[in-house]
């Protein structure tokens, strides 16, 4: 059952105040973290648990999503699809959504 | 709990967010249960276990539309693309196997054909779609059961296999798209890619001709492109000003006309236009042209408050009528009631939309698009999303029906798993 440890672990990060920094500075005008790593769940897997053959994000860092993210938006990653999506997302919302999968995968 | 959309959601934050009830209390009954209901229903309690959630489906298992293509070319079995809601009843959600017979708008409560009354605080409209019959001659739901449409998944979908099974090596495979609005834009030419694949491997003598009442269509490029490598002497292309629009069904000749011709088919696949699920429209959903408008940020209803509508029944402007698009509006939906019910402004929505189509077993094309929410709809963020590019090679294809399969197993569950 990892997706449920893992709402056990967001709960106690939360409790410990862990998750307030991060949604608390987020921009007014962005999405939140969780809804916004939701839109990843359709081919990683729900909390990036896939289920699949594509790549589960479920066992990495923040800072390799966000790289990997910034590699697409530019082109400088082989994919078929990951080009066309990254760059419907800005700097600070790829921020949001790598940390949001280190934090429900930790 | 999570976070829902809201930035103010912060405030709530504590040990007794996780311990004791968090501010969204609320009755939420949720109808239907494909795409957009199921994933609703789910992250309802996703964002927010403390909300009470009734989801009412007409089916004890749900037959995605989405992947039944695969199903009609062999490539998977029924059972690949059926679902049941044992995983949506552990999450705690109270699911209601019954027909919604009506809406009680002024007493926020849902009647059945079983004879319950449900009460709701928020109650989500996700009933799909159903098919205007009167729109073509001698096509009715009667007709439907010998010719069928298929563009609703189950019975309708084993129906056509057994057709394909069973005609004779030789025979004309016809395919109606619709007119107008309606599910799932490429699907009518991915079932006919798929079905040719079935032909060509078992039937090669057979063909498949698309009568179609449209100069273009969805992924058009890379449908036509594909076909010129696999299905060159299989399948047809009729646009509408090559007289391909489909005036009258002539089912016990097993013929179709058009405006200056007939053809006649082993099997027809004659796919009806479409429109709001009836419930929507008994309940006073709909528009003058038969959709659902919605508020784009809570997905709430125009017409009746206190009822959100999503799915291909709602007009979401700039989205497609598509199952993953049904997933990811079902999530803004989902989060702007659970800060609506704890008196929170719902939070910033942003929405996404991948669509595989399979033209053979191991060659896919994909289309996606990232939204942002603007006053006038959900618009693509510039210079993202598109269509997967032309020209690729094999090895190209083969990633992206992978990516295809994979997209299918994940989304349905994120859904129903």
């Amino acid at each position: 059952m990892p997706r449920r440890k893992s709402r056990l672990r967001l709960c106690l990060a939360v409790a410990m105040g862990l998750v307030a920094v991060s949604a608390a500075s987020q921009a007014a005008d962005m999405a939140s973290p969780e809804l916004l790593a939701s839109n990843c769940f359709n081919c990683h897997g729900a909390d990036g648990n896939s289920v699949g053959t594509v790549t589960g994000l479920n066992t990495l860092s923040a800072g390799i999503i966000a790289t990997k993210m910034r590699m697409f938006k530019k082109d400088k990653a082989l994919t078929t699809i990951m080009d066309r999506i990254a760059k419907g997302y800005s700097d600070a919302e790829i921020v949001a959504i790598a940390g949001y999968f280190e934090r429900v995968n930790k | 709990m999570r976070l829902a959309g809201s930035v103010g959601a912060v405030s709530v934050l504590g040990l007794s967010a996780c311990a004791t009830k968090p501010g969204a209390d609320g009755r939420v009954v949720v109808v239907g249960g494909g795409f957009g209901g199921a994933t609703t229903a789910k992250y309802l309690k996703w964002f927010d276990p403390s909300v009470e959630v009734t989801l009412i489906i007409s089916e004890a298992n749900y037959t995605t539309c989405l992947f039944s293509n695969a199903y009609l070319g062999g490539i998977v079995g029924f059972g690949d693309i059926t679902h049941d809601y044992s995983a949506m009843k552990k999450l705690g959600v109270n699911v209601v196997q019954d027909w919604v017979s009506d809406v009680d708008v002024a007493n926020k409560t849902v009647k059945t054909k079983g004879g319950k009354s449900i009460a709701y605080d928020r109650l989500v409209m996700s009933p799909g779609i159903d098919f205007l019959y009167d729109k073509t001659e001698g096509y009715d739901a009667k007709v439907a059961e010998t010719i069928p449409h298929a563009w609703k998944a189950g019975t309708q979908t084993v129906l056509l296999r057994k057709q394909l099974e069973a005609m004779d090596d030789g025979g004309v495979v016809i395919i109606s798209p619709p007119s107008g609005r309606f599910r799932c834009p490429p699907g009518p030419y991915e079932r006919a890619s798929l079905i040719a694949g079935y032909l060509k491997a078992n039937k090669p003598r057979s063909k498949v001709l698309i009568l179609d009442p449209k100069d273009k269509f969805s992924k058009f490029g890379l449908f036509k492109e594909g076909w010129e490598i696999h299905y060159k002497d299989i399948i047809e292309w009729v646009s509408n000003s090559n007289d391909g629009a489909v005036q009258r069904v002539d089912a016990a000749n097993m013929t179709v006309h058009t405006d200056f011709g007939s053809h006649k088919g082993a099997v027809i696949n004659f796919i009806p236009q479409q429109t709001a699920a009836e419930i929507a429209h008994k309940a006073g959903l709909t528009n003058d042209k038969g959709w659902c408008p919605i508020d784009f940020l809570t997905f709430e209803s125009t017409l009746l408050k206190d009822i959100h509508v999503l799915g291909d029944s709602a007009i979401v402007t700039k989205m497609p009528l598509s199952g993953n698009a049904a997933n990811t509006q079902a999530k803004v939906c989902a989060a702007a009631i659970v800060d609506l019910l704890a008196g929170r402004t719902p939070g910033v929505p942003k929405t996404t939309n991948t669509c595989y189509s399979l033209v053979t077993e191991d060659y896919g094309i994909s289309v996606t698009a990232v939204y942002n929410l603007t006053d006038k709809g959900y618009f693509p963020v510039k210079g993202s999303g598109g269509l997967s590019p032309m020209g690729r090679d094999a090895e190209f294809r083969h990633q992206e029906a992978l990516a295809a399969h994979s997209w299918y197993a994940n989304l349905s569950d994120d859904i129903w798993g």
